[in-house]
């Protein structure tokens, strides 16, 4: 647990793709304690709850975080309405990340929309031995596959229109690759039906899967309870919080 | 430097700011932020005689200037309150209101009667949560109840007993009447307002309980008429929340008659707030030259 609140530099804003941004955050402090998987929550002005926005790139030496995030209402726009030079009021960095493990020969990371931005951290470490399965709902909203290719990760992309790469969901390629036993781990952030097949997927192969799970939050650091998950813990059902237990999950731990 | 300190059913608080019930925890998550001793107190998350797991998600919703909860009183029970949060919090050098909750008066009386034993400094009786089916705010509703349940409490502790009131009734003062008389030594109040969104995309209710309690500046002008109305229909002392954001905000109701005041959603908008609220309080006493917040309670000149 070591997180802070402050106001930081918007150091560069793009528009990566329709409703969807990426930011470049100066916030030395914040770079050095954050880690994959874990996420920043934004004071949106004019609202009284903040947005909760997983990292997608951790620059230790410039000291500098990524956000790329999606203009989901009105809390969204208003951040999207900030730009480069304009200070951004974070509480980071937030929540238990994803657990990176050298062992493993071969990993899948496997983002939906905008499940995709806190996969890159997870390439960025894994390079050659991670394939990333990226799925978007047409061309138009596919984004990050060049940051990927970067990293030496391998990337499958797959469109649920047939606009861009493969014709389908993200789950084909992964039992494909399950199939020939060749993955040690999944790692997966996307909707709900999305992670709850890939779960099925790696249960019955015996594949080790954490995901990223999304909730309405308010207090985003576990003190007011309200961003509850259904788990288990030593076979007893049991609450936790998006927030602090998460957002990433041992996906065995999630009752769905 | 104004002098911010209070003094509530005896107790002497620092300055008159207090997290309220649900925002905060047990505070360990804000010690991060920021040292618990610059607070006038805490007021505990709502707590049960046994383990609660609480309500489905979500359990959170945006409102204009506000929001909406149903946490529904998750809670993992008094006695690890009583075994690990309360000597981490009396450490800390702040008044520490332990906020009760039961579904029966004798549930209210029994988690109270654990506490007796305990350096706790109060007692605050939560007879109005809007998001449990039952106890909750059916005992805050009905002046009768409200009675009952302060009664059964007080009958088995010496603790200041501060009840906290619930908003969504047709006279808050009937019901601080109520609980004077049956042996509260103050109330805090306004609880939640019961309110609902609805997703028009989905005709679902953002709320997975359908319905919440709202919090948060929009409510800030009803906790003032109420805190008003109680000030002047009760003789023991008003804790007053519901919607204050700034100092100025916390002056205001403490004009209106609180002896201190309870900080909520403004918290999750700015985590500093509570600390940023006592100094702004501090800067405006300086200014005014007024020496003591003590002299700016229940001030209000009313037409």
């Amino acid at each position: 647990m070591k997180y802070t609140q402050g106001q930081f530099i918007i150091t560069e804003k793009t528009a990566i793709a329709r409703q969807i941004y990426s930011f470049t955050i100066a916030c030395p402090e914040v770079a050095a304690a954050a880690g994959a998987g874990q996420f920043v929550h934004i004071r949106a002005k004019g609202f009284t709850l903040r947005r909760p926005i997983s990292i997608c790139g951790i620059d230790k030496e410039k000291g500098t975080l990524r956000i790329v995030f999606e203009i989901r209402g009105e809390g969204t726009e208003a951040i999207a309405e900030l730009n480069k030079g304009d200070l951004i009021d974070m509480l980071a960095p937030l929540g238990h990340g994803f657990t990176i493990d050298p062992g493993f020969r071969k990993v899948a990371l496997i983002g939906g929309g905008i499940g995709n931005p806190p996969m890159l951290p997870l390439a960025e470490a894994y390079g050659s031995k991670a394939i990333v399965i990226s799925g978007f709902r047409n061309s138009s909203a596919v984004i990050l596959q060049e940051d990927f290719r970067r990293t030496g990760a391998e990337t499958i992309l797959c469109t649920d229109d047939g606009s861009a790469g493969i014709h389908g969901f993200v789950t084909q390629p992964l039992k494909e690759l399950a199939e020939k036993g060749e993955i040690g781990a999944v790692y997966a952030c996307g909707p709900m039906p999305m992670l709850k097949n890939i779960a099925a997927i790696c249960k019955e192969k015996g594949i080790y899967c954490e995901i990223s799970l999304e909730e309405r939050m308010a207090c985003g650091i576990g003190a007011c309870l309200g961003c509850a998950c259904k788990t288990k813990r030593n076979d007893e059902e049991y609450f936790a919080h998006v927030c602090k237990d998460g957002p990433v999950f041992n996906a065995e731990e999630v009752l769905w | 430097m104004a002098d911010l300190s209070v003094k509530v059913c005896g107790v002497d608080f620092k300055n008159p700011i207090i997290p309220a019930s649900g925002v905060f925890g047990y505070g360990r998550e804000y010690e991060e932020l920021f040292p618990l001793n610059k607070l006038g107190g805490i007021a505990t998350k709502g707590t049960t005689l046994h383990l609660r797991t609480g309500n489905l998600a979500p359990r959170i919703a945006e409102t204009p200037s506000g929001m909406l909860n149903s946490v529904g009183l998750q809670n993992p029970g008094i006695d690890h309150f009583i075994d690990t949060e309360l000597p981490y919090l009396l450490t800390k050098d702040l008044v520490v209101l332990a906020n009760i909750a039961g579904s029966t008066p004798d549930e209210c009386a029994e988690v109270a009667a654990k506490l007796e034993d305990t350096d706790v400094h109060m007692i605050e009786l939560n007879i109005s949560c809007p998001n449990v089916k039952q106890g909750g705010a059916a005992f805050g509703t009905s002046c009768d109840m409200a009675a009952e349940v302060t009664r059964r409490v007080r009958a088995v502790t010496k603790k200041p007993l501060v009840v906290k009131l619930s908003p969504n009734v047709t006279s808050i003062t009937d019901i601080a009447k109520s609980v004077e008389s049956a042996g509260a030594d103050a109330v805090s109040l306004i609880n939640t307002l019961l309110g609902m969104r609805i997703d028009i995309n989905t005709g679902r209710p953002v709320l997975r309980n359908n319905v919440g309690g709202m919090s948060g500046p929009a409510v800030f002008p009803i906790a003032v008429r109420m805190v008003w109305q109680v000030a002047n229909a009760v003789n023991i002392p008003v804790i007053g929340m519901g919607g204050v954001s700034s100092g100025r905000d916390a002056i205001e109701l403490m004009m209106a008659g609180a002896s201190a005041v309870q900080v909520g959603a403004a918290i999750f908008t700015d985590p500093y707030a509570p600390v940023r609220i006592a100094e702004e309080m501090n800067e405006f006493l300086d200014s005014k030259g007024i020496a003591s917040v003590k002299d700016i309670i229940g001030t209000v000149k009313p037409w």
